[in-house]
């Protein structure tokens, strides 16, 4: 390239059939950038497929458990020892003496379905949940005309029977384990064959209270649930208003001028803060300060409404912005007030957006373990039921993802598939929470 | 829309405030996420058999729990923090501080600290000098401190299979971290003479024992500060690991992990009772005396935590994995006559 060509005359760009070079390799550029789109959104839908199916095998299985149905004796020698059916006195009868009737029980099961084993009734009885004493005395405490009587009951087996019959425990698994034997897997597979233990569709883990590390069969997320939904509820009372009111504020009446903005940047950053400073915030200000009493989701719900407000604003500030300045001209042309303009016209052309954002921030906050470890909502707690809206937001309680987390770090195995099923549980809430989101947007929302 | 909303809102806010600081009607427990199986059995076989709400049991940690304890005197505070180890002095001089002068101890049992490796791999038979020799971060060695320089366990001992050195061990803020220390780091480090060599050497007493106890921090040893369920998952990632556990947590995962015995010693609740397995810790709780008789349900459940058929040898805690204490019928009575630290003992 040492001498300079003579210019030559640039051809004339005419044929609609052949490309040429420029031509050819724009159109390739853009259809390796065509290419990169699709492989990063089959990554991101082979990362959800692997995620959800992990989440769905290991998770399905906690929505089944193992009962065993058996005909239980309520010997009044042992539940009323002095006869006389007062309440107080058969409720000095511990879950310990309930022990003897279960073994009574299995031993008789066993005899009459003609079942070979050396096992004591001891060991047999070890098959059942320790859940099942508490079962059979709420039971007679609640019916103690039935005492004397033989009554039938479908009880909990143990977790490891349970993770027998789910393909999770197996016999060479279960060599160094002292929590069962091989004997006691064959009376479960004579059990098994017979019908008398089966695997059954459980409600009692949506519906039910946590349970101690000793029976990871008997513990449900229904009290988690409770919490969360009264976290949610307090969030959606003290966020929606005072975010709706600052964005409506801030959006149409505030003069603009550097006090605005410095707090326009700083309800940015507040969306920013990660979620365990506002934990600390909480334990400082609401239950050291303010003392609002520990664990109880009035305080998680004060907390996430600190966390959700700036989402809502955000979200808010933006519908707000959305609606065209012409409606406010037009509502301001034929006399109606500033405040008239903005609740009779603005507001309820950008509440779906506000909504959208509402929802959106309560579901982000739905999902939140962090701050609620500082106030004390994670550990043995879901286990009181409540039964007032009041209780509710002040006795202690859980909620989901912190029940969820407690799960995972137990020791039996049997907790962890519990863990997947509460997973699968708030993913379903999630989804429906952000499916509400969506179709709102699309049924009401407006362009211009 | 929103101004009769939100003052509605606000003001039913205020009356649920208004009525939290009336009454708590449940036992608030913190502490030990060791403790933490334990108690919330208790509390739930509580529930069940009184009239009271089933007590409320967080963990967290013996440090930290033991600090919300000794935050003060009101319903607002705890009313019992687990420990995996005693009180220390200046705890205690912090609980005064701030009010809370009379603390009930009480002793539940002891748990046992197993090593563990994954089922599959090799099998080891450990004394607390392997251990120390392993894991120290300085050997001393001909009268000198020169680095810990070994990586393999057959370097360690020679009936060792030649598999890489790597632990996962309690962190700093785990009580068990301290048993670990002090009852295989220490022990190992005085069985092997290292410790007598360093005093022979000119070293200081406490300093040589510091030595000792100074775990090495060139990735051979892993701090785990999460939980057991943290360390096996390291354990199933890196099958030459070996790890710290709590024996119930190993009996609940036996599918998954083999034991090492110490000093020729199979850990199981018997042996740990006996005392022939050496590395164990007592576990404790701690109640706070001036909520006895305002908080309902709290001696109650303590005298339940201790009765003979929950902490027994035959209870539920023993099924779980807790050594039963032969001492319980003083703890019992201790319990009942609500005896506070310091006072005659």
């Amino acid at each position: 390239m040492t001498d300079m060509p003579t210019p030559q005359p640039i051809p004339r760009k005419g044929s609609l059939l052949v490309q040429d070079a420029r031509t050819v390799k724009r159109n390739r550029a853009e259809a390796r950038f065509k290419m990169y789109g699709i492989i990063a959104i089959s990554m991101g839908l082979l990362m959800l497929l692997i995620l959800l199916t992990t989440i769905i095998g290991r998770g399905t299985s906690a929505f089944q458990q193992t009962f065993v149905s058996l005909n239980v004796p309520l010997l009044a020698e042992k539940l009323d020892k002095k006869g006389n059916r007062d309440i107080e006195d058969i409720k000095k009868v511990s879950t310990f003496g309930y022990a003897p009737l279960l073994q009574a029980g299995f031993e008789q099961k066993v005899a009459d379905l003609g079942i070979a084993t050396d096992l004591k009734p001891k060991d047999m009885a070890n098959l059942l949940s320790k859940d099942a004493a508490a079962t059979l005395r709420d039971f007679v405490l609640a019916n103690p005309d039935q005492i004397g009587e033989t009554v039938v009951f479908e009880f909990l087996a143990q977790s490891r029977v349970d993770g027998y019959l789910k393909g999770r425990v197996t016999r060479d698994s279960i060599e160094n384990d002292k929590n069962i034997s091989a004997a006691q897997l064959d009376l479960v597979d004579a059990l098994v064959a017979d019908g008398t233990l089966a695997k059954k569709f459980n409600i009692s883990f949506i519906t039910g209270a946590d349970a101690s590390d000793a029976r990871p069969e008997a513990a449900g997320i229904g009290v988690a649930m409770m919490g969360s939904l009264a976290m949610m509820l307090v969030v959606l009372a003290l966020a929606l208003p005072i975010g709706v009111a600052a964005s409506i504020y801030l959006e149409e009446f505030a003069p603009k001028n550097w006090i605005t903005d410095v707090i326009e940047v700083n309800i940015a950053n507040l969306a920013a803060v990660p979620s365990i400073v506002f934990g600390i915030l909480g334990l400082a200000v609401f239950i050291n300060y303010m003392h609002l009493p520990n664990s109880a989701p009035l305080v998680g719900g004060l907390v996430l409404t600190l966390m959700t407000l700036p989402t809502i604003i955000i979200s808010t500030r933006a519908s707000l912005k959305a609606v065209p300045p012409s409606i406010r001209d037009a509502a301001l042309g034929v006399g109606a007030s500033k405040m008239q303009s903005v609740f009779h016209h603005v507001l309820p052309l950008a509440a779906p957006g506000i909504l959208t954002g509402t929802i959106i921030g309560l579901a982000q906050a739905l999902g939140e373990t962090a701050p609620l470890l500082l106030i004390g909502m994670v550990g043995f707690i879901a286990s009181n039921p409540p039964e007032t809206i009041a209780e509710g937001l002040l006795s202690p309680n859980s909620a989901m993802p912190a029940q969820i987390y407690e799960w995972a770090k137990r020791a039996d195995p049997a907790f962890y598939e519990r863990a997947w099923g509460g997973i699968i549980i708030l993913l379903v809430f999630l989804i429906t929470m952000n499916a509400i989101a969506v179709l709102l947007r699309r049924r009401f929302e407006r362009r211009w | 829309m929103s101004l009769t909303k939100l003052t509605t809102s606000a003001l039913a806010i205020a009356a649920f405030g208004a009525t939290a600081a009336a009454a708590r009607d449940q036992v608030q427990i913190a502490g030990s996420s060791t403790v933490l199986p334990y108690a919330s059995i208790v509390a739930e076989a509580f529930g069940e058999n009184f009239d009271f709400p089933t007590p409320v049991v967080e963990s967290g940690g013996s440090s930290a729990g033991l600090k919300r304890f000794c935050e003060g005197v009101g319903e607002n505070t705890i009313d019992i923090a687990n420990a995996s180890r005693a009180m220390r002095e200046k705890e205690i001089a912090a609980c005064a501080d701030n009010g809370v002068t009379e603390i009930i101890e009480v002793r539940v049992g002891y748990d046992g600290i197993v090593f563990a490796s994954d089922i599959n791999g090799n099998s080891f038979a450990f004394t607390p000098e392997d251990w120390y020799k392993a894991l120290a971060a300085q050997h001393y060695i001909d009268g000198a401190l020169v680095p810990n320089a070994l990586t393999s366990w057959d370097q360690v001992n020679p009936e060792f299979p030649a598999q890489p050195i790597q632990a996962f061990i309690p962190g700093t803020k785990h009580g068990t971290r301290e048993v670990f220390e002090e009852k295989v780091l220490l022990a190992g480090c005085e069985e092997g003479g290292f410790l007598q060599a360093m005093i022979d050497g000119g070293v200081d007493k406490k300093e040589a024992e510091e030595i000792c106890m100074a775990v090495r921090t060139d990735g051979k040893s892993v701090d785990i500060d999460g939980d057991y369920t943290e360390t096996l998952a390291r354990i199933d990632s890196n099958k030459d690991g070996i790890g710290v556990f709590g024996l119930a947590f190993y009996e609940n995962n036996t599918n998954k992990l083999q034991v090492a015995t110490m000093s020729d010693v199979i850990p199981t609740t018997e042996s740990i009772s006996t005392g022939e397995y050496p590395v164990s810790r007592p576990l404790y709780f701690y109640i706070k005396k001036a909520h006895i008789g305002v908080i309902p349900g709290l001696k109650e459940f303590a005298e339940f935590f201790v009765a003979d058929e929950i902490a027994g040898p035959d209870g539920p805690l023993a099924e779980y994995g807790l050594v039963s204490d032969p001492d319980l019928a003083s703890t019992q009575a201790a319990v009942a006559e609500e005896k506070v630290l310091g006072a005659g003992s």
